[in-house]
C-alpha cells in the first residue's frame, strides 16, 4: 500500500513541475498516455467503426426492403459479392449481418461507448491526474487498434468476413465445408476479438483501480457522479466475462484448428462423416452467452449512467434516488450473471433449467424498472433545459421502455418459444441495447464536446440530428414487432419460400426507407463533430453549469487536469435548485462551510465538522 | 453525364446547406442568443415531444388494431391457445405500463420545460415511493412469470406413452421426415453409414429399423399427440412451425423433442381462412448457411382415420431401397425380409 501512495505522489509531483512542457506529435495525439486522448482515440475510432457497421445494414435493408433492386452500380465496391443479376449474395447478406453485429456490439457500443467515456470521465470527474496506470491505457487502446485493424482486414479476404451470425455458434462457425466465411474469415474474427477482449481487460483494471484509489479528498463512493458508478461496475462486469468469452473462443480455435471435439460431435457434411465425436454445441453456447448476455449490460449501463448525470444536470434538479439508483445498478450487475441460459430456452436446454433462468431473468426487469421510475420522477417538476444531450437522454429512456418491455416476453420462456429469432427479438435488442446505447454515446458527445475539445457544437444541427434519428428509430424498429409477431425469422435474405411469411412486403420497404433517412441523418452529426472540433463556438468554463469536478479545469485541460492542486470534494453531485441557494446549481467544490443558507439539517452537522478540520489545518500552517 | 448531374446536384445542395447553417449561427450570435440560458428552441422541443407523443402513439394503436388479423397468426395446437392467453395477458400488462409510462415521460418534459420564473423542486429522495415501484413491478412479474411457468412445464412435458413420434433431421438446406412404421419404434442412427440414399445413417443392426419409412412432407394426425424427434446432421437448425407455436433447435450430437397436438385439420383451417391454397409450414430459425432461408416443409395434419389410412400405405425405406438388405446382419435378415414383405417376392422368384 505505502509502496503504491508513494509513486503516485511522485507522479503528482513530476506533474506539477512539468505540467506545460511540449509533447512531441506521436506522444500527443499516437502513443499518448494522457486519459483524455486515449478516450477521444476510443471516441474517433468507434465513429468510424459506426459508419462501417450502419452502412452495412443499408446494404442488408436494401435487399429486405427492396429485393428486386439492381445494385450493379457497387460493382466497384462490392465485386463478387454480387450476383450475376446485381443482387447481395445470399452468402455475404450473412456475412453482412455478422459483421454488423459484431461490430456495432463491440467496437461501437462497448469500446466506442465505455472506452471513451470510461477513460474520459473518470479521472476529470473523481479529480484525478490520470488513470492509475497510463501505460496500460495506452496499451488498452493500441490492442483494440490491432483488434480494429484485423476485424477490418477480414472484410475485404477472397472468402469474406465471419458470416455465423454475430455469435459464431459452431459447428457452422468451425466447419468452412459450411459456410465461406468460416474459412479464414473466421479465424481472422477469433484472432481480433482475442485482442479485444485484451484491451478490455486492460482498460477495465484500470477503471476500477483508477476509481477505488485515485478519488481526491472527500470523494467518498457515496459523493460519485453516477456515471462513475455505472463506469465502474460496468468495468466489473466486464472483468468477469469477457474471460469466459476467451475461453469459448479458444476452444472454438482448438476445434477449428487442431481437431479437437469441444463443440463438434457426429456430424456428416459435405459428402463425409467427420471423426468429431463427444462434443457439444450446447456448451459453446453457454460459454458465449456467459459473456453475451452481460455484454448487453457493457452496453448498456455506461448509457444509463451518461443519461443520469445530463438529465439531473438540465432538469436542474437532484437524481431522484441517488441510491436506490445505485442499487438498481449494483442489482443489475449481479443478476446479468445469471441470466445467461434465456438466449437458450428453446436450445435444447433442460426444461427445469429454463425455468430456473425465466425467473431470475424477470427479477432483472425489477431494478430497470426502478431505474426508468426514477428518472421520470426526475424530469417531474424540474426547469428542463432541452440542450441536444437531454434531447438524446429523453430519448433514451423513451427506448428503455418500450425495448425493457419487450424483454419481460422474451424472458418468459414459454412467449419465447414462439418469439425466439423472430423479428420481435430483433426489435427488442435494437430498441433496448443498441439505439439506447447509441443515444447514451451521442448525449455523452453533446455534454462533453465543449470539455473535449473546448468549443460548442451546434445546438441546431444537434436538435435536428435527433428528431430525424429519434423518430427515424421509432420507425425502423417498432414495425418489426408485428413482423415478429408474425413469426418472421431473423437473418433471413428474403421471405419469398414461406407462404406464411410472404406478407409485409409494404412494412419492410417502409423500414428500408426509415432506415436510409435516419442513417442520413446521421451525416449531420459527423459534420457537426467534425466542424465543430475546430470552428465551433468556443467554450465557457461551465457550459451547462454543471456540478461535477470536470467542469473546475481549465477549459481545455493539460496533461494532469488540474494546473495546480487537485480540487477537495464537499458534496454529492446533485445539489441543483437547493432550496436557500442563490444559484440553481452549487459545485462539488463549494465547501458546506459556505453554504449555511441552504444546508440541509445533517449538513449543518457536516458543515461544523468542516470549519473545525479547517481551522485546524489553518493552526497547523502557523 | 446524367450521373455528372447528379453529383453536381448534391454538391450544390450541400453548399445551400452549408449556407443556411453558416448564417443562421451567425445570426443567433448577432441577436446574442448565445448568452441567454436557452434559446427559443426549447419551447419547440417541448412542443414536439408532445407532438410525437401524440402521432406515433396514433400510429401505434391504429396500426395494431388494423392489422391485427395480419401479424396475428391464427393457432393450431393445444398449447398455442395457451400460448395466445399468455402473450396477450403479457400484452395488456405490458401495454398499459408503456402507454402510462411514455405519456408521462413526454407530458413532464414538455409540462417542466424551462421557465425563467420558476425553480425545479429539491426532491432528491422518497424512499416510501422506492420501495412501492420495487414490489409493485415484483409482484406483477412473479404473477406473469409464475402462469408462464406453469403453461412452460406443460409444454414440456414429458411426452406421453401413446404419442406419435417422428423423426425430422435438418441438414444443408432441407428437412427430413422419417416414421417409425408399424412397431411405433423409430431405429437407431448413426452419422457415419450416411450415404446419398441413407441421408438418416438408419443402422440396419436395428430390428426397430425394417418398417421405418421416409415421406416428402410432414404429415401428422389431428387431436393425438405428436412428437417431433429432432435432430440435425451438419451444424445447428431449427424446427419452427408458427401455427403450432413450435420452435426447438435440432442438434448435432444431441437429440431434442417437441411434443404437441394438432387441433385443426388443414383442410379445416383451409376453411377457416378461406384460402384453398393454405399449407403449413415448417420453416429453420437457426442460421445454417447460405440457404438458411428456404428451409421450407409443408405440414399437413389429417382427421385420424385419414392418418391412419396413409400411415398404412407407405412402403419401408427397406421395401423402396432393397440394395439395403446386404446392410442387414445375417442373424436378422428372415426377420427383415418378413417385416418388410420382401421375402415373399424373393420366395416367390425362387419359385
Amino acid at each position: 500500500m505505502s509502496t503504491a501512495t508513494e509513486v503516485n505522489i511522485s507522479h503528482e509531483v513530476h506533474h506539477d513541475e512539468h505540467h506545460d512542457h511540449e509533447q512531441s506529435f506521436i506522444s500527443k495525439y499516437i502513443f499518448t498516455m494522457d486519459h483524455k486522448m486515449i478516450g477521444k482515440q476510443f471516441l474517433v475510432t468507434g465513429i468510424v467503426w459506426g459508419v462501417v457497421g450502419v452502412l452495412m445494414s443499408v446494404l442488408f435493408r436494401i435487399q429486405l426492403g427492396f429485393p428486386e433492386a439492381n445494385l450493379e452500380w457497387l460493382r466497384p465496391l462490392l465485386g463478387g459479392w454480387l450476383t450475376e443479376a446485381g443482387k447481395i449474395d445470399p452468402e455475404f447478406y450473412l456475412a453482412l449481418v455478422t459483421m454488423h453485429g459484431t461490430i456495432m456490439v463491440f467496437f461501437v457500443l462497448t469500446a466506442g461507448l465505455s472506452g471513451t467515456f470510461s477513460n474520459y470521465l473518470i479521472p476529470l470527474q473523481i479529480g484525478a491526474r490520470d488513470m492509475a496506470s497510463g501505460f496500460m491505457n495506452m496499451l488498452s487502446y493500441w490492442f483494440f487498434f490491432l483488434s480494429s485493424v484485423i476485424m477490418m482486414s477480414s472484410i475485404f479476404i477472397e472468402t469474406g468476413p465471419a458470416a455465423g451470425g454475430w455469435v459464431v455458434y459452431p459447428p457452422l462457425s468451425a466447419l468452412p465445408q459450411a459456410i465461406a466465411g468460416s474459412g479464414l474469415g473466421m479465424t481472422m474474427w477469433l484472432v481480433a476479438m482475442v485482442f479485444f477482449i485484451v484491451s478490455m481487460l486492460l482498460g477495465g483494471i484500470n477503471y476500477i483501480t483508477t476509481v477505488i484509489n485515485l478519488r481526491t479528498e472527500g470523494m467518498s463512493f457515496t459523493r460519485l457522479p453516477l456515471t462513475i458508478w455505472s463506469f465502474f461496475l460496468t468495468a466489473v462486469i466486464g472483468l468477469l466475462s469477457f474471460p469466459v468469452l476467451f475461453a469459448a473462443a479458444l476452444l472454438l480455435v482448438l476445434d477449428r484448428s487442431f481437431g479437437t471435439s469441444f463443440y463438434l460431435s457426429d456430424i456428416y457434411i459435405g459428402g463425409e462423416a467427420l471423426p468429431n465425436m463427444g462434443g457439444s454445441p450446447i456448451l459453446y453456447q453457454h460459454l458465449f452467452w456467459f459473456l453475451g448476455h452481460p455484454e448487453v449490460y457493457i452496453v448498456l449501463l455506461p448509457a444509463l449512467g451518461i443519461t443520469s448525470e445530463v438529465i439531473a444536470t438540465n432538469s436542474r434538479k437532484p437524481i431522484f434516488g441517488y441510491r436506490a439508483m445505485i442499487g438498481s445498478m449494483l442489482g443489475i450487475t449481479v443478476l446479468s450473471f445469471v441470466v445467461w441460459a434465456h438466449h437458450m430456452f428453446v436450445s435444447g436446454l433442460n426444461p427445469f433449467l429454463g425455468s430456473v433462468f425465466m425467473f431470475l431473468t424477470l427479477i432483472i426487469a425489477v431494478p430497470s424498472a426502478v431505474k426508468v421510475f426514477n428518472y421520470l420522477t426526475t424530469l417531474w417538476k424540474g426547469n428542463i433545459i432541452f440542450t441536444p444531450a437531454t434531447l438524446f437522454s429523453i430519448g433514451l429512456v423513451s427506448f428503455f421502455i418500450s425495448g425493457g418491455l419487450t424483454g419481460i416476453f422474451l424472458g418468459n420462456s414459454v412467449i419465447d418459444i414462439q418469439l425466439h429469432d423472430t423479428y420481435f427479438v430483433v426489435a427488442h435488442f435494437h430498441l433496448v441495447m443498441g439505439s439506447l446505447s447509441i443515444f447514451g454515446l451521442l448525449a455523452g458527445v453533446y455534454h462533453w464536446f465543449p470539455k473535449m475539445f473546448g468549443r460548442m457544437m451546434d445546438e441546431k444541427l444537434g436538435y435536428i440530428h435527433f428528431w430525424m434519428t429519434f423518430i427515424g428509430v421509432y420507425l425502423i424498429f417498432f414495425p418489426m414487432h408485428y413482423i415478429g409477431i408474425a413469426g418472421f425469422p431473423r437473418r433471413y435474405y428474403s421471405w419469398t419460400n414461406f407462404d406464411a411469411f410472404s406478407s409485409y412486403t409494404d412494412l419492410n420497404m417502409f423500414v428500408s426507407i426509415a432506415a436510409f433517412v435516419t442513417v442520413a441523418a446521421q451525416l449531420i452529426f459527423l459534420f457537426n463533430f467534425f466542424y465543430s472540433m475546430y470552428r465551433g463556438k468556443r467554450a465557457p468554463q461551465n457550459p451547462w453549469r454543471s456540478n461535477t469536478l470536470e467542469w473546475t479545469t481549465p477549459i481545455e485541460p493539460g496533461h494532469g487536469n488540474w494546473p495546480g492542486e487537485l480540487p477537495k470534494v464537499y458534496r454529492w453531485p446533485y445539489d441543483y435548485s437547493k432550496p436557500g441557494a442563490a444559484d440553481d446549481y452549487i459545485p462539488q467544490t463549494v465547501p458546506l462551510s459556505s453554504t449555511p443558507e441552504s444546508n440541509l439539517d445533517h449538513e449543518q452537522e457536516l458543515a461544523k465538522q468542516e470549519k473545525l478540520a479547517n481551522t485546524a489545518h489553518a493552526k497547523k500552517q502557523f | 453525364m446524367f450521373n455528372l448531374a447528379i453529383i453536381l446536384g448534391v454538391v450544390l445542395l450541400l453548399a445551400i446547406l452549408f449556407l443556411i447553417f453558416r448564417i443562421s449561427s451567425l445570426i443567433s450570435v448577432a441577436k446574442g442568443n448565445s448568452n441567454k440560458i436557452v434559446s427559443g428552441s426549447n419551447k419547440i422541443n417541448g412542443a414536439l415531444f408532445m407532438l410525437f407523443l401524440v402521432g406515433m402513439g396514433f400510429l401505434f394503436f391504429w396500426y395494431s388494431f388494423k392489422e391485427f388479423k395480419n401479424y396475428n397468426l391464427p393457432v393450431a395446437s393445444e398449447h398455442g391457445s395457451q400460448y395466445e392467453f399468455m402473450f396477450w395477458t403479457t400484452m395488456a400488462v405490458t401495454g398499459i405500463v408503456f402507454v402510462l409510462t411514455q405519456i408521462l415521460l413526454f407530458y413532464f418534459s414538455w409540462k417542466y420545460q424551462y421557465k425563467k420564473e420558476s425553480k425545479a423542486l429539491f426532491y432528491p429522495e422518497n424512499n416510501k415511493l422506492e420501495v412501492i415501484w420495487t414490489f409493485v413491478p415484483a409482484i406483477v412479474l412473479a404473477i406473469l412469470v409464475f402462469t408462464g411457468w406453469r403453461v412452460w412445464t406443460d409444454v414440456t412435458a414429458p411426452a406421453p406413452e401413446n404419442t406419435n413420434n417422428i423423426e425430422i433431421m435438418g441438414y444443408q438446406f432441407a428437412w427430413e421426415i422419417r416414421y417409425p412404421g408399424n412397431d411405433g419404434k423409430l431405429g437407431n442412427t448413426d452419422y457415419r453409414i450416411i450415404d446419398a440414399t441413407n441421408s438418416f445413417g438408419i443402422d440396419f443392426a436395428d430390428k426397430a429399423s425394417y418398417d421405418d419409412f421416409t415421406y416428402r412432407e410432414m404429415v401428422i394426425p389431428k387431436g393425438e399427440p405428436v412428437t417431433f424427434n429432432i435432430r440435425a446432421r451438419d451444424v445447428l437448425h431449427s424446427v419452427f412451425a408458427p401455427h403450432f407455436r413450435l420452435k426447438m433447435d435440432a442438434v448435432p450430437g444431441m437429440p431434442t423433442s417437441f411434443t404437441f397436438t394438432a387441433t385443426k385439420t388443414t383442410e379445416e383451417m383451409r376453411a377457416e381462412l378461406n384460402d384453398p391454397e393454405f399449407n403449413y409450414e415448417i420453416a429453420c430459425t437457426e442460421i445454417c448457411g447460405r440457404g438458411h432461408f428456404s428451409m421450407a416443409k409443408n405440414l399437413v395434419v389429417l382427421e385420424p382415420d385419414e392418418y391412419q389410412k396413409w400411415y398404412a400405405e407407405q412402403e419401408s425405406f427397406l421395401q423402396r431401397n432393397p440394395e439395403y438388405l446386404s446392410k442387414v446382419p445375417a442373424d436378422l435378415k428372415e426377420l427383415a425380409m418378413l417385416k418388410t414383405g420382401l421375402g415373399n417376392k424373393e420366395l416367390e422368384k425362387q419359385n
